[in-house]
């Protein structure tokens, strides 16, 4: 199987450091001093009510908007640095209905410069069937985006966001689209990954219930990093409480 | 052959070959146009057209060609910054714009009732196309092509979620701006033969009805080029024989496809 080929147990050894991030737009402070340490084989699950600016986060980890401070990616036992490489999935895609982008398409678009107008290449269409063979999601290679459903549409995004074999993956979580079950597996799916590749992940989320059962770390954002730790020192904090409003069972 | 007789003239030889090169280009530009929701940037930039001449002849430029070009790149680059920018929605921003640009290119023109030199633009004639513009045409089109080997599935990419391109280190902004001076310019040299007022209609309405009946990129394409070539050769024709203007017909040609790929779409469920 060459999918088996790819499953690299985590080190645990790596580790991606955010120092002193800070970002400002249009003369507003929307982060400031963000201190993140994450490891590789764990699961960070960002949280925080509406506007915290997990989004904002998120962005600028990506390069999509400018930020102060500095992201480095290490080996914890020797200090080299590397270069660090992220997977990301938004949480959506601006397409609409009817649109002629099929998976094999966008997934192109983004991996290759064959341009996909002209031509089919063989060599990417194995290579992404072999990407979402992972999620067991290949027999929507030829199927559109737009008629994909919310967990489909997941599992192709998955797919693609691993192909580069990135050291982060960075996932916003669906509010949309997408149903108790495909919740359930969409949880599940992240799980394993994080145990079977080497890679770390950081996650927006929005439910706090599967927070609770997935999250090795939880960071409660609001400007800034209010509190961070494991689940049980997160969710008992009074910063907890005062964000949400209520100490969650534990 | 009785049926090419048209083509013993020079001026219908030279506006076949237009069409043959013109056509497919808007095919395929038209393709993401409609993709990026941008119908209503490529109407603005081709009313444009009006002002960039006016200020043309304010500086007394002899090539007013030069000036309505150069016009119309500034003016996608500002619409292109401007919508990002601003928080109203961007096809107020384009309108405010496209008419307050488009009203003073028209009172400069009108000045001392002059208008009717600079009246012929708005439908356009290709017919009067000469051999040297045919290059220019030819020029644009290897461009276009170049750009759309070496960038297409960076716009396709860009267009579909922006920060997953930026994170995959796609110069988002660059080729956002590059498509638009692209626009500019093919609008811009074709304007003269097409008209302002169906110039859109000729980018829109074959990407349009190809995507009625497409699955993906390649059916997509292919359809647009072959729905805007067939409407401008058979536009051509038709209107040699019917003696109606060449632009309108290709026009009424291409609605007539959109409205028969729309129906057949529907009926298999596209």
């Amino acid at each position: 199987m060459t999918v088996l080929r790819k499953i690299i147990k985590p080190c645990g050894l790596h580790c991606i450091k955010v120092n002193h991030l800070g970002v400002t737009l249009g003369g507003q402070e929307i982060l400031k001093d963000i201190n993140l340490h994450i490891h590789c084989g764990s699961l960070n699950a960002i949280i925080g009510r509406n506007g915290a600016g997990k989004s904002t986060l998120i962005r600028a980890i990506l390069g999509d908007i400018p930020h102060s401070g500095n992201i480095e990616f290490k080996d914890s036992e020797n200090g080299r640095i590397q270069k660090l490489k992220i997977g990301y999935v938004p949480q959506s895609l601006n397409i609409e209905k009817q649109t002629p982008v099929s998976v094999y398409d966008m997934i192109a678009a983004y991996q290759s410069n064959v341009p996909v107008f002209a031509v089919k290449s063989h060599k990417q269409r194995e290579r992404i069937l072999e990407h979402l063979q992972v999620f067991k999601a290949e027999y929507l290679i030829d199927k559109q985006v737009c008629n994909l459903s919310g967990g489909e549409l997941q599992r192709v995004m998955l797919s693609m966001a691993i192909m580069d074999e990135p050291n982060l993956l960075i996932l916003d979580e669906p509010v949309s689209g997408i149903d108790q079950n495909g919740m359930e597996l969409f949880y599940k799916t992240i799980y394993q990954l994080k145990e079977n590749y080497d890679l770390a992940v950081i996650l927006i989320s929005h439910d706090l219930e599967y927070v609770k059962r997935y999250a090795d770390k939880v960071v409660l954002l609001d400007g800034t990093i209010l509190k961070q730790g494991n689940v049980k020192e997160v969710f008992s904090s009074g910063e907890f409480t005062r964000v949400f409003g209520k100490k969650e069972e534990i | 052959m009785e049926i090419f007789s048209w083509l013993q003239y020079d001026f219908m030889k030279y506006a076949f070959i237009a069409v043959l090169i013109i056509t497919p280009l808007f095919g395929m530009m038209g393709t993401m146009i409609v993709s990026r929701k941008m119908a209503f940037f490529s109407d603005a930039l081709g009313h444009s057209a009006l002002t960039g001449i006016a200020i043309g002849v304010v500086l007394g430029v002899n090539n007013t060609n030069i000036s309505m070009i150069l016009f119309a790149i500034v003016f996608a680059i500002l619409l292109n910054q401007l919508s990002s920018k601003v928080v109203a929605s961007t096809d107020t921003v384009i309108s405010v714009f496209s008419s307050c640009s488009m009203a003073i290119g028209l009172a400069i023109l009108s000045k001392g009732g002059n208008f009717s030199k600079y009246s012929s633009i708005l439908v356009g004639d290709i017919l009067s196309i000469t051999p040297t513009e045919i290059i220019y045409l030819i020029v644009i089109f290897a461009i276009t092509l170049g750009f759309w080997i070496l960038g297409f599935n960076k716009l396709l990419a860009v267009s579909l979620n922006r920060t997953l391109a930026k994170s995959r280190h796609i110069p988002v902004k660059l080729m956002e701006n590059l498509f638009a001076v692209l626009t500019a310019l093919i609008v811009m040299v074709s304007i003269k033969w097409v008209g302002i007022l169906i110039i859109n209609a000729l980018l829109i309405l074959p990407a349009a009805a190809s995507r009625n009946i497409s699955e993906n990129m390649r059916e997509y394409h292919f359809f647009s080029i072959v729905f805007s070539m067939f409407s401008g050769v058979a536009g051509l024709i038709i209107s040699y024989y019917t003696n109606v203007a060449t632009g309108p017909m290709i026009v009424i040609i291409a609605s007539i496809i959109y409205f028969a790929t729309y129906l057949w779409g529907r009926k298999h469920n596209m």
